[in-house]
């Protein structure tokens, strides 16, 4: 049964102080009957194990991992950025040629707990061009295939996964279907 | 663990089950490092079913990837139809009628009875009972005939729309469905009395397969694995959507860990599920089943959004990036059989062969969804 009322709230609360502790990028609260999630967490991926490992002391279980190709997030921002600065002359954004190259993906980790209402969301950003971030099959056995499936949809190396062999694609697949410029 | 560790010979060999035997309903195929019976490891190989929704997701507008929602758990296609429509609904902010949402938990509760009864049918043939099933599907044809009057198919249900139902129930839904309550009370002592009190039943499951508490929260494993391992989880509870708080139902937990604790959560399932279709007719509200002016072109505002409902194999969540188009920028299905398949390997090792098999019965596993 979900516990509620003033220990939830305490509970919550030792949780932000939990992680904070761990010095994550951003730390967001969101409203949950809006969004899904109670805390919005961004590490760096060299923070990723050790946080992880304060949820799983924390009694949290995992629900999955995923990702995010954000190809073109930073060309769009340059966009919007010359937008606002050049009001007058209506001069083309400055790409690069390296343009696409400081594109991120985002994986995505969902956190719950069985005895309270409390869903982590922690995000860790990677290069798009070399996307790799640490395992955490260490702490929890059930990344396994999550992981497994990150790497097949997106080619995100989880450094330290015991077998990153593909999961749900053939098992010569060489490509990864969920990126932006898959098939282009 | 002991029986293995007493008869291990160090010859092992390995045995491929599957990708088309039929205890592991659907393509799943296992390969199994075997020492004489007893199981040294287990790695289940999916894909064979593969047909990436995610992606798809990505190539249509939100309303068009409705129908792939009822392709996923083809027993219990109106939970993923629920998690879909709720997810959206919540990112657009779309209010729907409240008679929408007793119908939404009406259909949405017969289904998971239909999807419990195919599994105990499944199950029961799978440990050698052959007549339970025909028991279990002549039930079972009566909701379907219920959702079909209704939702116009059989199977793959694609009834929920963005903001309410596609349509309102018939004059016979309500007579056939306390009709069909009577009728499913009557036949669960039968039940009990024909399966589960059955010796051959009991010294199958009972022991067997053990999946801890522990092992639960680390693969992250829901729904009836882990209440039967003694986790009151519930999402109609925890995280409570819909009308679901309107209801009085309890949720079933068995603390022995092993499959007869499964089973006999599934079996209380049934009741519960019975328990809140009953209430919701009595309280069933008159009024439209439809918002009014959901927009056509959803598009909702930018963000990421997570939904979780309570299919019948556990915490079904769906996860949706919108850049603000009427395309998802990214979807992602976080189903409950791929997490509860995933402790199989670590869990059957030092297993017998046959209890593997009544183990992995045990687990309900529905293949389409896993792969995806």
């Amino acid at each position: 049964m979900a516990q509620g009322g003033g220990w939830l709230i305490m509970k919550r609360e030792e949780i932000r102080r939990a992680l904070k502790a761990v010095s994550p990028v951003s730390m967001v609260d969101t409203e949950h009957p809006k969004k899904g999630f109670h805390l919005d967490v961004t590490v760096t991926p060299g923070r990723l194990v050790q946080t992880v490992g304060v949820l799983d002391q924390e009694g949290f279980f995992i629900e999955t991992i995923t990702g995010v190709d954000w190809l073109g997030e930073k060309a769009t921002l340059r966009k919007d950025a010359a937008a606002t600065k050049d009001t007058g002359e209506a001069t083309a954004p400055e790409v690069g040629p390296k343009a696409q190259d400081d594109d991120v993906l985002e994986v995505v980790y969902d956190f719950n707990r069985f005895d309270a209402l409390c869903r982590v969301v922690l995000r860790v950003r990677t290069p798009r061009h070399k996307p790799e971030v640490p395992s955490i099959t260490g702490v929890y056995q059930g990344a396994l295939w999550h992981e497994r499936e990150a790497h097949d949809f997106f080619g995100i190396n989880f450094a330290g996964h015991p077998g990153l062999t593909p999961l749900l694609l053939p098992e010569d697949a060489d490509f990864h279907p969920l990126l932006k410029d898959f098939n282009k | 663990m002991s029986a293995f560790a007493q008869t291990q010979t160090g010859e092992t060999f390995v045995l491929n089950l599957g990708p088309q035997h039929p205890a592991t309903h659907g393509v799943l195929r296992v390969k199994l490092v075997m020492d004489g019976e007893y199981i040294v490891e287990a790695d289940p190989v999916l894909g064979y079913a593969h047909r990436m929704h995610e992606k798809m997701g990505e190539n249509r507008s939100w309303h068009q990837f409705l129908p792939n929602t009822g392709r996923m758990d083809y027993l219990h296609a109106l939970a993923y139809n629920q998690a879909y429509v709720s997810l959206v609904e919540r990112a657009a902010g779309i209010e729907v009628p409240e008679r929408a949402e007793y119908i939404r938990v009406i259909t949405s509760e017969l289904n998971r009875i239909s999807s419990h009864l195919v599994w105990f049918g499944a199950f029961v043939l799978d440990l050698g009972g052959f007549s339970p099933l025909l028991y279990a599907f002549d039930d079972r044809e009566v909701i379907l005939d219920l959702l079909e009057s209704v939702t116009g198919s059989r199977l793959t249900y694609c009834y929920f729309r963005f903001g309410g139902v596609y349509n309102d129930i018939d004059k016979n839904f309500v007579p056939g469905t306390r009709a069909f309550i009577a009728r499913m009370r009557e036949r669960m002592p039968m039940y009990h009395a024909l399966v589960s009190k059955n010796i051959i039943l009991m010294k199958r499951l009972q022991d067997v397969g053990p999946v801890s508490a522990d092992m639960c929260r680390k693969y992250g494993a829901t729904g009836p694995v882990a209440r039967g391992s003694g986790i009151d989880f519930d999402v109609r509870k925890h995280e409570p959507y819909s009308v679901y708080p309107e209801f009085d139902f309890d949720i079933p937990v068995y603390y022995e860990c092993d499959s007869m604790a499964r089973y006999m959560v599934r079996m209380d399932e049934i009741e519960q599920s019975l328990r809140i279709i009953e209430q919701a007719l009595n309280k069933l509200p008159e009024g439209p089943v439809m918002a009014p002016k959901v927009p056509k072109n959803i598009k909702p505002p930018k963000g990421d959004y997570y939904h979780a409902v309570e299919a019948a194999r556990g915490s079904l969540g769906m996860r949706a990036v919108s850049d603000g188009s009427a395309t998802p920028y990214r979807l992602k299905l976080r189903t409950p059989s791929f997490s509860n398949l995933m402790l199989f390997g670590e869990a059957c090792r030092g297993m017998l062969l046959p209890d593997a098999l009544a183990f992995m019965g045990s687990l309900d596993l529905v293949i389409p969804e896993i792969d995806r």
